[in-house]
């Protein structure tokens, strides 16, 4: 069975569609990466999935209930974080997580918060108010708020955001970890290096599902070529080559000019006269996932605006 | 002068905050609407509702003689506009309990030897009773008595007997101020009061329950989790009974010790009705924050509501002085009810059976704040 099931979901605010057909299929122990730039409606497509929002149209089933009329029985076997901090400031770690676990009903409280806290390394922190924590902190009581109740998928909404790189990493040894176990989970994010953590993605832009697979198969898939210039003054080779047939983004790496185009025959050939130059080197490089999403936000109409 | 503009003081930059303050004001539709709602409804609710000197109060009477001097005396009376005889009581017990249920604010007595003792030249009585639970209420109606009472029985006699001399002086009214002799007013306040803060801090407490989740975020994860929304509302409500238990208690206190209000009922049957109010009103403020966005907005919802509460409810202006369409918006206030039940109980000693009516009306007004705070209430965040 799959964890997630949804097929041509659509969520309409106004006249906007923020969700357009999407359809998506995650199996069961899976790390899935939802990718997609701002506003593309990686929050929306979440919150359908937890129950928060009802679909307009499109039907799926989440650990095999279904997303409109299960709603209940989602909510209990689902951990949704949402992207904004979202527990009580006004309480401590340990008065939040007793709060949660009793409106999961689990028995006995005590036990299971001390086993939460415990698993986090929050259990010298109980009793500190939770608004006084830093990024980190909170990202990780918010973590474990929601997966105390032992949920079989976890929802993740740009976890990361605003958490240092140590605490970052932690966290994702903490998904692997829990991963291992049976736990399916989805998280959204921006960051390239957590989606090359996750064992697939699918990215999303303007509501619509662009891309799905390994990061390996959507690279392979986007059909990029990509040439790696460097020498002097590449702020001048830049500025020469932006908008010449073939190339569809120029975009400095460190003390290199990484050029993307689709079609490799034009690209080759609006590189031809810098390849001659003496001083300038052009070589052949590798696509990175990043260069693959940068084209698909360049590809994609903004309906937002 | 250039030095002004440019250091502490600049036009420019003030005509950038009074811009960005009227956007604002225009886009929070709630704030825009009180702004012109709220002088509205108080200049209508004062300037028409308003009438310190009631006319046309319910009254009984008590007669059981039908001679030529006691309609006389009746028709008199009812010519002052200020009585209104629609119940026709047979004895002084049913005029008693008339009165304690509130349905009539006069009772009017006339003897079955009125007529006799007229036409024979001794000195009749006629004895009226008032409500005097609001004294100020019944005053006018009490102050024009003695003339227009003397009046009407010379007229009578005149037509009769042909001769004035005879009647002069000789009419007896005997007036009692029922419930509160001596026309203290504070007897009328001070119970009132206690429904006014219950009204105030129930209704302010409870609006923000929901709006203050929403501010701060964690209404999210609230739905996210397996709470039922009248899980939510309970939990929400609940915790305002003891603090409504608190200030009960506090107030009744004082109404004993600082003001030595008399309490002739049964403490129990008003605390009892004191539960039915406080959870309409605690619905009636959870209700408010389903429609709420800010904390602000359920301020305001709150204090809408709460000045037609004080206006009409009977509890600053007498109920019975304003028109029909002010006392029908009087009925649909939680606090009118609340104010008939707690003057009848401290003041007038009555029972259940006086005020079943009344405890009825609230228990509406909770089940019809709890339906509509859980209809309103949004499961999604759609």
């Amino acid at each position: 069975m799959n964890a997630i099931e949804v097929t041509n979901l659509v969520k309409r605010f106004g006249d906007k569609t923020v969700v357009d057909h999407v359809t998506m299929t995650v199996a069961e122990g899976e790390i899935v990466g939802f990718l997609g730039p701002n506003g593309s409606g990686k929050t929306t497509t979440i919150r359908i999935m937890c129950g928060l929002l009802t679909p307009d149209e499109g039907e799926g089933q989440v650990l095999g209930h279904d997303l409109r009329t299960d709603g209940l029985k989602i909510k209990r076997e689902v951990g949704y974080m949402t992207q904004k901090f979202s527990f009580y400031e006004d309480l401590t770690i340990g008065e939040n997580l007793e709060f949660v676990a009793r409106l999961y009903k689990l028995r006995p409280v005590e036990e299971h918060v001390a086993r939460t806290l415990d698993e986090l390394g929050l259990t010298s922190r109980r009793d500190q108010l939770a608004g006084t924590l830093s990024g980190g902190w909170k990202q990780r009581l918010a973590l474990a708020a929601c997966i105390m109740h032992k949920p079989k998928l976890l929802l993740l909404d740009e976890p990361t955001a605003g958490v240092d790189p140590k605490a970052r990493r932690e966290f994702w040894d903490e998904i692997h970890r829990l991963a291992r176990g049976g736990l399916t989970v989805l998280v959204s994010t921006h960051y390239m290096d957590e989606a090359e953590r996750c064992h697939r993605i699918s990215y999303i832009s303007y509501g619509k599902m662009l891309a799905s697979g390994t990061v390996a198969e959507v690279v392979r898939n986007a059909g990029l070529t990509t040439f790696v210039v460097s020498g002097p003054r590449l702020d001048q080779i830049a500025e020469a080559l932006e908008g010449r047939p073939g190339v569809e983004q120029v975009a400095p790496f460190g003390a290199t000019l990484h050029v993307v185009g689709s079609d490799r025959n034009k690209l080759e050939a609006a590189l031809a006269d810098i390849r001659g130059r003496k001083d300038v080197t052009v070589e052949p490089g590798e696509t990175s996932l990043e260069d693959v999403f940068i084209q698909f936000m360049a590809g994609s109409r903004d309906n937002m605006s | 002068m250039k030095n002004v503009t440019n250091g502490l003081f600049s036009f420019a930059r003030l005509g950038a905050l009074l811009t960005k303050e009227f956007i604002q004001m225009r886009r929070d539709r709630i704030t825009f609407a009180m702004m012109l709602g709220v002088p509205l409804m108080q200049l209508v609710l004062f300037g028409f509702a308003i009438n310190s000197d009631p006319k046309s109060l319910p009254a009984a009477l008590v007669a059981t003689s039908n001679d030529p001097y006691t309609r006389a005396m009746v028709s008199a009376l009812q010519n002052t506009n200020y009585y209104r005889f629609d119940h026709i009581a047979e004895t002084a017990a049913e005029a008693e309990q008339l009165m304690a249920s509130g349905e009539v604010a006069f009772v009017v007595t006339i003897p079955a030897d009125f007529g006799r003792r007229v036409a024979a030249g001794e000195a009749p009585q006629i004895l009226i009773e008032a409500d005097a639970t609001d004294p100020s209420a019944s005053s006018g109606a009490v102050s024009t008595l003695g003339t227009v009472a003397s009046k009407a029985l010379l007229r009578a006699q005149g037509m009769e007997a042909a001769s004035a001399e005879q009647a002069k002086g000789q009419l007896e009214v005997v007036v009692h101020r029922r419930y509160n002799p001596e026309g203290i007013s504070q007897y009328n306040i001070v119970p009132g009061l206690l429904g006014v803060i219950l009204q105030m801090t129930m209704v302010m407490m409870t609006s923000m329950a929901l709006t203050r989740e929403t501010e701060r975020g964690t209404m999210e994860n609230l739905l996210a989790m397996p709470a039922s929304p009248a899980e939510i509302m309970l939990g929400k409500v609940l915790p305002y009974l003891v603090v409504g238990a608190v200030q009960v208690t506090v107030v009744l206190v004082a109404s004993k010790l600082l003001f030595a209000i008399p309490f002739i009922g049964s403490l129990s049957l008003l605390l009892s009705a004191i539960l039915v109010f406080v959870l309409a009103l605690v619905l009636l403020g959870y209700t408010i924050s389903t429609i709420a966005r800010t904390q602000m907005q359920a301020m305001q919802l709150t204090f809408f509501f709460f000045l037609p509460s004080i206006l009409l409810s009977g509890f600053m202006f007498p109920y019975r002085g304003m028109p029909g369409w002010a006392q029908a918006l009087g009925e649909v206030l939680p606090l009118t009810h609340f104010l008939r039940i707690i003057r009848a109980v401290m003041l007038k000693g009555a029972e259940f059976p006086a005020i079943a009516v009344e405890v009825g009306v609230l228990g509406l007004f909770v089940a019809l704040f709890a339906g509509l705070a859980l209809f309103r209430f949004r499961r999604t965040l759609d």
